[in-house]
């Protein structure tokens, strides 16, 4: 297991009380898992993924551990955390395009970066850089080039190839394909594949809130809702028999290709996510729920159902025994 | 019965780096928007879909070619036509959180279509309105009005953008990217309401880069690259039986739950176990050698960026208006779009570029 998260709470803090973004949550990713992170926005699926790497000044540990390749991830330690960033966990951040500064070329930013990180020889780090942006396609006159020069799609990848370039044991990629086109999407997509499978990640956390994007490229998808973890299974598991109904709603309000009004009319899901700075008790889906009965004013716990398929509902646990 | 007609229009935008060259943004598109109807523009970024929406919306002016609506040149309008077309046609686009103002209540929106289009409706009629275009977006007028637009979801801002439109009781509306920002959940609810519309006799130009979305909505599907229309027709006829390679293309690569893209490693490159370490044997993945069919999606997005520079004299020519251009100069040939035949009834191809 390179990655071990376990009952990791987050939360904001805010003039009106801590908000708990992440509440209680706890999974394991395997070496060579690419996980998807998939929920509504508000969900934490970003907050959980930045508390991963970056716990900023606003939020703050409030419980449980991460362990990575066997060595507690400290997370809350601002300075012991800095020497493992980028090179055992690293971001592809939101908004990845406009993360690149316009004043310096590719390879000075590139080259600061490793500096930054303490990173001595690295000419030959800047080799294999070279080579890795050739291996996706793009000339090497990349690098002398400012980031507003390259189209959308160019800078994302860019952007992966530098935040991968140490070969971190875990990536964060939150929202990569999101305002990329059709055809980059699946370039970009693939690209972390190959990532993958040519060992440059050991594992990683794809967060977004298009599933058919991570059914395309995740192992396994964990949806979130409302800062807590309600379902995890295989991608297949997930798209085809999900047992949470919230992932079925999901999966239903998706239009597939070929659909057209008329033969059938998507449905969306009734009403909001409930506010997290006083969340109800119980589940959290409960006034969304078609199925909520007596019992939904429990927490319900997030357990495994069939092995490597885990729920928090308790309408599944029960049908389950 | 109103008709929306596109006719020949171009759009050259003037490049801002590279040294001054053209972008040609639209070539010469022609199509006509009617009645009930909803037609999806599709296009990846850079292919003018937005362009033309904002020609139809007079934000923008085109370089050559005309818009009419019900035979009149929209070009032709002064301030105060300007505004009976305003009352016909409205846009509503991406981003609902920056089309309202944070300090202001959200509602606004509303108020300040009063002050140009309805000062003689008294505030009882004027609510009984705001109710029923509310209601026509199915929102609760108790949950959004006399909110601040951050205590609305993304769905209920861009409903309530699609409700004040409707409110002037528009015939034409440009939808541009109004789903792209929203969750899946709300995503289908504003779907629908497109549809209800629609069958209400609304006439909607649907822009989008989904290619799932604009299926599931759309009557007539219109394919754009590089500013020019590469294959346009029924969409069950465009969907179910693509004729052009870029239509194809675009196809594969919509991600879709029940089927997998497939994915083929790119040229084997050697790894070094600590990864650090140069390999020699960058060649196979070059871009000059044969290109794997992942890649083949990159270089198509990378040819789009590339802008198309045009002789100076000629571009003055254009912009200022001072000269005919003649046929055969670059900014001529820059302009002309492959040429579009009919492959069937209702389902238009073009030659490959």
């Amino acid at each position: 297991m390179s990655v071990t998260v376990e009952n990791l709470s987050v939360a904001y803090r805010s003039h009106r009380g801590d908000v708990t973004a992440v509440d209680n949550v706890s999974f394991t990713l395997a070496d060579g898992e690419i996980m998807g992170l998939a929920g509504e926005s508000g969900s934490g699926k970003s907050t959980l993924g930045n508390a991963l790497i970056y716990l900023d000044p606003r939020m703050k540990q409030t419980g449980g551990k991460v362990t990575l390749d066997g060595k507690e991830l400290p997370i809350a330690d601002m300075k012991a955390m800095r020497s493992l960033r980028m090179a055992e966990v690293s971001l592809v951040p939101q908004y990845a395009m406009s993360a690149l500064p316009p004043t310096r070329k590719l390879s000075k930013l590139t080259s600061d970066l490793l500096k930054s990180h303490g990173i001595h020889d690295r000419d030959e780090v800047l080799a294999e850089m070279k080579r890795r942006i050739a291996l996706i396609g793009l000339k090497d006159d990349v690098l002398s080039k400012y980031a507003f020069e390259l189209s959308g799609g160019m800078r994302q990848r860019v952007t992966i190839i530098m935040s991968t370039l140490l070969n971190p044991s875990l990536l964060i990629a939150d929202e990569v394909t999101s305002a990329l086109d059709v055809s980059t999407q699946r370039a970009v997509g693939e690209m972390l594949l190959e990532f993958r499978d040519r060992g440059f990640i050991k594992s990683a956390i794809a967060i977004t809130h298009d599933l058919s994007i991570l059914a395309q490229i995740a192992d396994t998808i964990t949806i979130m809702y409302a800062g807590r973890l309600a379902e995890k299974a295989s991608t297949d598991t997930i798209v085809n028999e999900p047992l949470h109904p919230y992932t079925q709603a999901l999966i239903a309000s998706l239009p597939e290709v070929g659909v057209r009004y008329e033969q059938g009319t998507l449905t969306g899901i009734p009403g909001r996510p409930p506010s997290l700075v006083n969340p109800p008790t119980g589940c959290r889906f409960r006034d969304r729920c078609p199925f909520a009965f007596a019992k939904c004013t429990e927490t319900p716990p997030f357990e495994e159902i069939k092995p490597g398929h885990q729920v928090a509902c308790w309408k599944v646990t029960e049908e389950a025994k | 019965m109103s008709t929306l007609k596109v006719d020949q229009v171009s759009k050259l935008f003037r490049a801002t780096s590279r040294g001054g060259g053209l972008t040609p943004a639209l070539r010469k598109v022609s199509f006509e928007l009617n009645q009930g109807e909803v037609i999806s523009l599709i296009g990846e970024s850079g292919s003018g879909k937005t362009t033309i929406g904002k020609v139809i919306l007079r934000l923008v002016q085109p370089t050559s070619g005309t818009v009419t609506f019900d035979d009149k040149d929209i070009s032709s309008y002064s301030a105060r036509g300007l505004r009976d077309y305003y009352r016909n046609v409205q846009g509503v686009f991406q981003d609902p959180f920056s089309s309202y103002n944070p300090i202001y209540r959200a509602d606004r929106v509303f108020e300040l279509l009063r002050d140009v289009y309805f000062k003689k409706l008294s505030d009882k009629q004027w609510h009984e309105k705001i109710d029923a275009a509310l209601d026509a977006v199915t929102l609760n007028p108790g949950d959004v009005l006399g909110k601040y637009p951050h205590q609305l979801s993304g769905g209920q801002q861009q409903r309530l953008l699609i409700a004040r439109a409707l409110l002037l009781e528009v015939k034409v509306l440009v939808a541009d990217e109004i789903i792209s920002m929203l969750d899946a959940s709300t995503r289908v609810d504003v779907l629908n309401l497109l549809v209800k519309l629609k069958r209400a006799g609304l006439a909607i130009l649907f822009v989008t880069h989904d290619l799932s979305l604009g299926n599931y909505v759309s009557d007539r599907t219109i394919i754009l690259r590089h500013g020019a229309i590469v294959e346009m027709g029924a969409t069950q006829k465009v969907f179910g039986n693509p004729q052009h390679d870029y239509t194809r293309m675009l196809m594969t690569a919509v991600p879709e739950l029940h089927k997998k893209w497939k994915h083929t490693p790119l040229g084997a490159v050697a790894v070094a176990s600590n990864g650090h370490s140069v390999a020699t044997d960058v060649i196979e993945a070059s871009p000059h050698g044969p290109v794997a069919p992942a890649l083949a999606h990159i270089t198509l997005m990378d040819e789009l960026t590339h802008t198309e520079k045009v002789v100076k004299r000629d571009f003055r020519a254009v912009l200022g208006g001072t000269r005919k251009v003649s046929s055969k100069s670059a900014v001529a040939l820059s302009l002309e779009p492959p040429e579009l035949h009919e492959f069937e009834p209702d389902h238009l191809v073009a030659e490959p570029e």
